[in-house]
């Protein structure tokens, strides 16, 4: 390709995270190629060897800060990134490992490791939005692999992506899916949970676990009468909020109203992220 | 990086690529011998054994798919088996052979991507498989209908590729009805073909000529290659329950890793995966599977590091024709889920993840709260092996360049498919020579 070094340049970065999201860029089985042709991928260490240095148009940021270390590489991510967005739970709220937030201070690692001391671990997992800038926010955990095309696309012609912001209640309408929370009295956050996904798991006969996190208005505390009245326990409903998005305000805050331990407040608590975009 | 002086030459890189996770790696050479070699692991700990702790049994198999996004099915069988021990509950076959066609989808996707995507760029040397895409576009289109297919079986299945939402302790939310599943027929059929082709494709790579004094361990199953089940057994005679090898292994926390070394009490190392899959349960693969590998010329054990490559494409061409004739023989299983209702226990699960075998054992109160989680991922354990298969590498190809001895040792790190992110991804190479 002889204009390669003309492309606008893509970077993907993780921090404490499973992989999941950036797997979704390599799930695009149809459209990687043409990706490749249209964008210079010049930093993703799971799927190349080579990296090019910064600055890089757009980064793509997968999850949480849990080290000291990471607190300075995000940092100079930032430093290098035009444009930088978060991709996933992990990045946009602390993700799973964003409930050490709720225990005490050393406590997760002397449970898992025989040296704490060698681990040099951090008592909290905070977005990224708590430490630099971010341009735009994509939720999920996973994050949709068509969501994150869009936003790939938009960033680089410089328009906004068009990601909804509405709940997964919606989607199971528009799909045709009968409401499980009226129907079966399931316990089902899809009237607060931000669409993405698809309606998946009512689609199974499941009620919505929060994967996506709190859609943009999501009233929390209604929904939570409504399942406290239809039998689901307080210490459940707790644990229904405290997942993947645990730390995301909205869950948080009704997580704390059923019960659920508070935050350790160590120096910095975890930040708000319940907009799409961070400024 | 590189810089000598005098006798003493040091290779250093910031970041191994194509593996899954953040860790470094370090090799020393003195006087043409290799003295010190260690895989160190920096991924940032999650605990997840720790944040397990007082959740309710039902939330294992969702919480730890998040351990992974390449092999989240490995996490949710292995809970959902752990689980189902302590609750002695048994599930119907029908379920079992829907949680075996799920797994069929989850090796097809994740044997591609390490196949075409981070494995094959070593041997043909490219940085990666863009730029493979450029010199044979067809491989690389080859690889990801492959791999498509695998996602789709997981999200006809599972309701998606990464962290599927239709899988639960008991079975399924919902089984996949029979029209669904009869349309992976097609696509399976071509990815089958498309595997074969793979096979061919790897074996003719040139292999660097090095042997491994392995000790493998695998699951065994009765009359079937294993994947979603079986006894823990290994090539130097042993035969348990997953308990029992829970029981065996010892596992080391040290101070270069947030990994735990796994070694079996009082034994030596161990390799899981597939080379300890082939050569503990080659005679049951499936009719095109055993013949792929009898054309590359694998012979009954594979004890290469650097042919794995070739045995993970056997491995997908048995997933497929496993898969198929899943698909050809589904009914759903009604119900889709057994019942199962907690009990105060201690159980322990096992299945075999694309990187070997899984063990996850759980401590649970009558409530169904989980008391004591213990997770020991397949990297953990080939960790100490890897260390032992660099050792091997380097010795024989001292004559080698910094860049090219560096190269190398990525690749013999990358032959075992490591998972850092599960584990405990960024490996930093260090060669020392005095
Ligand atoms: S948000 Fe979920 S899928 Fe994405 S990296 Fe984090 S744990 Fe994995
Ligand atoms: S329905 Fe809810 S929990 Fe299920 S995939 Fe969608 S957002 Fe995630």
């Amino acid at each position: 390709m002889s204009n390669h070094n003309e492309l606008p340049t893509l970077a993907v970065w993780k921090f404490a995270s499973c992989d999941g999201c950036q797997l979704s860029l390599l799930d695009c089985e149809d459209e990687l190629l043409t990706l490749a042709g249209v964008v210079r991928i010049s930093h993703f260490t799971e799927m190349s060897r080579a990296t090019t240095a910064g600055p890089y148009d757009v980064s793509l940021v997968e999850g949480s800060i849990t080290t000291p270390a990471d607190v300075h590489r995000i940092q100079e991510v930032r430093e290098a990134s035009r444009r930088l967005i978060t991709i996933g739970a992990c990045a946009t709220a602390g993700g799973i490992q964003g409930l050490r937030n709720f225990a005490a201070s050393g406590a997760y690692a002397a449970t898992v490791y025989a040296h704490p001391e060698y681990i040099a671990s951090l008592d909290t997992s905070t977005p990224i939005s708590a430490h630099v800038d971010v341009d735009f926010e994509l939720h999920g955990c996973p994050i949709d692999r068509h969501q994150l095309l869009e936003v790939i696309t938009a960033s680089l012609s410089g328009r906004r992506p068009v990601i909804p912001g509405h709940s997964v209640c919606q989607e199971c309408k528009a799909r045709g899916t009968v409401c499980l929370l009226v129907s079966q009295k399931t316990a089902c956050l899809g009237p607060v949970t931000r669409t993405g996904c698809g309606a998946l798991c009512p689609a199974v006969g499941r009620g919505c676990f929060g994967c996506f996190g709190p859609a943009d208005t999501a009233n929390t505390s209604s929904l939570a009468a409504t399942l406290r009245h239809q039998g689901t326990p307080a210490i459940e409903l707790s644990h229904l909020f405290r997942t993947f998005n645990a730390c995301a305000p909205a869950f948080l805050e009704e997580s704390v109203s059923q019960g659920g331990p508070v935050p350790v407040t160590r120096g910095r608590p975890p930040t708000p992220t319940s907009g799409e975009e961070g400024r | 990086m590189s810089h000598g002086s005098g006798s003493t030459r040091s290779i250093s890189v910031d970041g191994l690529a194509r593996v899954e996770g953040e860790g470094s790696l370090k090799v020393e050479v003195h006087d043409g011998h290799v003295t010190d070699v260690a895989l160190e692991i920096f991924e940032p700990p999650r605990y997840f054994e720790a944040l397990l702790v007082g959740r309710h049994f039902t939330e294992a198999p969702d919480i730890t798919a998040r351990i992974c996004g390449i092999c989240p099915v490995a996490y949710q069988m292995s809970a959902c088996a752990a689980m189902e021990d302590a609750c002695a509950v048994t599930v119907d076959e029908r379920i079992n052979r829907l949680r075996r066609l799920l797994y069929c989808g989850e090796w097809i996707q994740s044997h591609t991507l390490h196949i075409y995507l981070l494995h094959a760029p070593d041997f043909l040397g490219y940085a990666d498989a863009v730029e493979l895409a450029e010199h044979d576009r067809a491989a690389v289109e080859r690889g990801l209908q492959i791999k498509r297919i695998g996602n789709l079986i997981m999200e006809t299945v599972g309701g998606r590729a990464v962290h599927p939402v239709n899988v639960r302790v008991g079975g399924f939310y919902r089984a996949p009805d029979a029209e669904s599943i009869a349309s992976l027929a097609e696509p399976l059929r071509r990815a089958r073909d498309a595997a074969l082709a793979t096979v061919d494709w790897v074996a003719g790579f040139d292999f660097p000529d090095v042997s491994g004094d392995y000790r493998f361990v695998a699951l065994r199953d009765v009359g079937r290659y294993a994947v979603e089940g079986g006894r823990p057994s290994s090539s130097d005679g042993l035969d348990m329950s997953p308990a029992q090898l829970a029981g065996l292994i010892v596992e080391e926390h040290v101070v270069r890793s947030t990994a735990l070394h796994a070694r079996l009490s009082g034994r030596d190392p161990y390799l899981t995966g597939p080379l300890a899959r082939y050569g503990l349960n080659g005679s049951s693969l499936t009719p095109l599977a055993a013949d792929a590998a009898s054309r590359a010329g694998l012979g009954p054990v594979c004890t290469n590091p650097f042919r794995s490559i070739v045995v993970r494409a056997v491995e997908l061409v048995f997933a497929c024709e496993e898969a198929l004739s899943l698909v050809e023989s589904y009914t759903p299983p009604d119900p889709p889920a057994a019942v199962v209702t907690p009990r105060a226990a201690t159980g322990t699960g096992a299945t075999e993840a694309p990187r070997g075998l899984l063990l996850h054992q759980y401590e649970i109160d009558a409530s169904g709260t989980i008391q004591r989680a213990r997770i020991v991922p397949p990297t953990s354990q080939n960790q100490l092996t890897i260390e032992a298969d660099l050792r091997l590498v380097v010795q024989n190809a001292l004559d080698l360049s910094d860049d090219e001895l560096q190269w190398r040792c990525e690749q013999a790190v990358r032959n075992h498919d490591p998972c850092i992110s599960c584990a405990a991804h960024f490996l930093d190479i260090t060669v020392v020579s005095s």
